[in-house]
């Protein structure tokens, strides 16, 4: 208990950086997505092509990622660049497969209608085939969100400052409360960005505003998403 | 690339490969970890997600907590149970949580197995008469093995990861070579067992690929290939269609 | 015979689906269900073989009240037919007639001897047997059903809304082959549709449903059409518009119906039958 007084200041502050290094990855592996995830929904040639790569890349265990990152891109070994960068890659790896599987759910009438209507096929994606496509998105989004803020952690071991550090420092010194407070913290921030996503997809998205079961499908569904990120691996 | 003729260098360093602390120990200890967390796991979740999604009894706690599950640190977890546990029992504790950090997607598997199976087949085989033993053992169990392998691909990734991270707290593992590596400062090392850890991940998720794909009932298979005919026409026909296949997953 | 008695179903969630049903279902005859869309057609049609238990009321079956019958065992003894087939994705054609028979300890070859005489008598070719129910077409996956559903020699055939997915011309070729099997077989056949059209040529004996399963009219095809019991039952016949007003007419000796433009719409006895 005197610990957790004794260290508010220190994680205040991790967290403060944790929230920071987890917001780049969520952020940018969503925007960078968007036209990959299009791409692999629209040409059956790069659909293989982008969904197996994506699949090989979230296979690869975090802390081998952040070891291989700098003998591949040159950023120095104790950058946080490394972390961040393999954290937008497994966000871009989950995203892009949600993009594209959401793309393709979205009913082909529906879009037929709207081009029969007379919108272009530029505006129609961003009028209807993407909104339409929100849903699924959002699972996508929801599910790279928890995962980014718990991998993260990891980070610690190459001394990068996050949450995590209250695992090492915690682990080496033998104190407990470090390592619990840290798991709660990493935990509560995830649950809540995952909450925080949902209000914020229910303001976009009105037309879902939904009942309980259809945001229990969205759970299953995040699950599927995360399964399916692998499918196209051979 | 110099950093990677380093890597090599080490890997193939024939000093690494005999004795204590030696490659292949580490390779044989990161598999002993990840199968027995993986037998571990499977004995408590398969039955417990079949019986889920026979019943659909605690559905609404097993969703909330697979999805809740994701957010757990597996990092941190892993120093946690250890600490706990004491030194002595140092072992089981990994265990204990490689196998928890395994039940969720196997469980996921498991019960959305048995809910993506069209109702009408199983309402089929209950007005035959079967009985509710028979219509899991002969129906829900053939037709739920996709998306159960599925979810064993997924714990045996999430497996390989964490047991990674075993390093910190062992030496043992291919993670231990890079936890040790750290602290000497030999960045071949560090890369030359980031190599073999990725090289072993991806063997065993294309091992769990191919049982997924084999271990399909002919029939569904069969099914499934029509789907992607039916929706090849249909894709030209709309100007681009999701598989039907893909709809039906992802409305699970 | 089947004997409904004051039959009531009142689902967990507070439906009624079923409010103070009886009607006796004869023996040997088929007896069609119609009604528009959760009228209760297929709550009625499962409370025979105890797929749903009804919450009031009796129904026997020759005389056995069916709740006191082991529902395994008495669907085992009852083939059932539904819309899509509801036919097992990862069993072959064959083994999917063969379940029941199979489930009851009939000998393998046996049973697949039988299903082979089976597929003749749906119409089905022969060669079928050893693909998957993704592999055959809407319709010959309705055989299956049919043939599925005959594989236990059955006295009871249930079938709700067997034909409703396939396509119109499929489906008065699947009408015409159950009328052929009924006479060879004198099954006791309780059939659901919301098709008058198909009630009035398969029905021996024709119940019309309004919602909750209130009995709009019941009785022969010939009863109905003379006499329509209500404006009801005179709008569902199509009697109030001219043009597909159906009436009776004796043809050759054959009773057919014909609608306003005296288009055959249906047979009520097959030549020669009559
Ligand atoms: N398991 C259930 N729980 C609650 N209500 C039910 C259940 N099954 C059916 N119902 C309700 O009971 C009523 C009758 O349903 P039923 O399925 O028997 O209709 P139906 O005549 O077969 O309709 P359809 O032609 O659409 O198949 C409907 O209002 C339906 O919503
Ligand atoms: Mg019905």
């Amino acid at each position: 208990m005197t610990w957790l007084l004794d260290n508010l200041e220190l994680i205040g502050r991790l967290t403060g950086e944790h929230l920071r290094l987890s917001a780049i990855p969520i952020v940018l592996g969503f925007v960078l997505s968007i036209p990959l995830g299009w791409v692999a929904y629209r040409y059956r040639l790069t659909r293989g092509l982008i969904l197996t790569l994506v699949g090989l890349l979230y296979t690869i265990p975090s802390l081998a990622l952040f070891v291989l990152l700098p003998a591949i891109i040159g950023t120095p070994f104790l950058s946080e660049a490394n972390v961040v960068i393999a954290l937008t890659i497994y966000a871009v790896a989950i995203m892009s497969r949600s993009v594209a599987d959401a793309l393709g759910s979205v009913d082909p009438d529906v879009k037929q209608a709207a081009t029969a209507i007379g919108y272009s096929s530029f505006r129609r994606f961003w009028a209807v085939d993407f909104p339409l496509a929100g849903p699924v998105v959002l699972a996508g989004l929801r599910v790279v969100a928890v995962s980014t803020v718990s991998l993260l952690t990891i980070g610690a071991a190459i001394g990068i400052d996050t949450l995590g550090y209250l695992f090492t420092n915690g682990y080496q010194r033998g104190i407990i409360v470090s390592v619990l407070t840290g798991v709660v913290v990493t935990v509560v921030i995830a649950l809540v960005l995952d909450r925080v996503l949902v209000v914020i997809g229910r303001a976009l998205m009105p037309w879902t505003r939904a009942s309980r079961s259809s945001e229990r499908s969205g759970v299953t569904r995040a699950f599927m998403t995360a399964r399916r990120v692998r499918e196209a691996v051979p | 690339m110099n950093l990677f003729a380093d890597a090599f260098a080490w890997i193939l360093n024939p000093g690494n490969w005999e004795g204590r602390n030696s490659i292949p120990q580490f390779i044989g200890e990161h598999l002993w970890y990840t199968v027995l967390a993986m037998i571990l796991a499977s004995a408590i979740a398969i039955p417990l997600g079949w019986y889920i999604g026979h019943t659909g009894r605690g559905r609404d706690i097993a969703v909330a907590a697979t999805g809740a599950a994701r957010a757990l640190p597996s990092f941190g977890l892993l120093f946690l149970f250890v600490m706990i546990g004491g030194v002595a029992n140092r072992d089981s504790s990994v265990m204990i949580v490689l196998a928890l950090l395994a039940i969720p997607p196997i469980l996921a598997g498991a019960y959305a197995g048995f809910e993506a199976i069209d109702r009408r087949v199983i309402d089929a085989a209950r007005s035959m008469g079967m009985t509710e033993r028979q219509i899991v053992a002969r129906v829900e169990i053939p037709l739920g093995l996709p998306l159960l392998w599925g979810g064993l691909r997924n714990a045996v990734l999430q497996v390989v990861a964490t047991v990674v991270l075993v390093g910190f707290v062992r030496n043992a593992t291919l993670g231990y070579p890079i936890v040790q590596g750290i602290q000497i400062n030999r960045f071949d090392q560090m890369l030359g067992a980031s190599v073999l850890i990725i090289v072993l991940a991806l063997l065993l998720d294309a091992i769990f690929a191919l049982l997924e794909r084999y271990a399909t009932p002919a029939g569904v298979r069969a099914g499934r290939n029509r789907d992607h005919r039916t929706s090849s026409t249909r894709r030209r026909a709309a100007g681009g269609a999701t598989p039907a296949s893909t709809e039906k997953e992802m409305s699970v | 015979m089947i004997e409904f008695r004051s039959i009531e179903k009142l689902f967990p969630d507070g439906t009624r689906a079923v409010d103070d049903f009886s009607l006796v279902i004869p023996s040997h005859k088929t007896t069609v269900f119609v009604g528009s869309s959760g009228c209760g057609k297929t709550t009625l049609l499962r409370m025979i073989n105890r797929m749903v238990d009804a919450t009031g009321g009796e129904l026997l079956i020759d005389d056995e009240n069916v709740a006191s019958i082991e529902p395994v065992r008495l669907r085992r003894r009852i083939g059932y037919v539904m819309q899509n087939s509801g036919l097992l994705p990862h069993r072959t054609v064959i083994d999917n007639i063969t379940t029941v028979p199979r489930l009851t300890g009939v000998p393998t070859k046996d049973a697949r001897a039988r299903a082979l005489e089976l597929m003749d008598t749906v119409g089905l070719d022969r060669a079928m047997a050893e693909r998957y129910p993704a592999q055959l077409s809407g319709g010959q996956q309705q055989r299956v059903g049919v043939a599925r559903g005959l594989a236990i020699d059955p006295n009871i055939l249930l079938m709700d809304e067997p034909f409703g997915a396939v396509d119109p011309i499929v489906r008065a070729e699947l009408q015409q082959e159950l009328l052929r099997l009924q006479r060879e077989l004198g099954k006791t056949v309780v059939f659901v549709t919301h098709d008058i059209d198909e009630a009035f040529l398969l029905g021996d004996q024709v119940v019309i449903l309004e919602k909750g399963a209130r009995i709009a009219q019941k009785g022969t095809p010939e009863e109905i059409l003379a006499n329509p019991a209500s404006d009801f039952v005179a709008s569902f016949i199509g009697a109030d518009r001219g043009k597909r007003a159906l009436s009776i007419r004796d043809v050759d000796g054959e009773r057919v119906v014909v609608d306003g433009d005296g288009n055959l719409a249906g047979r009520l006895t097959e030549p020669g039958a009559a």
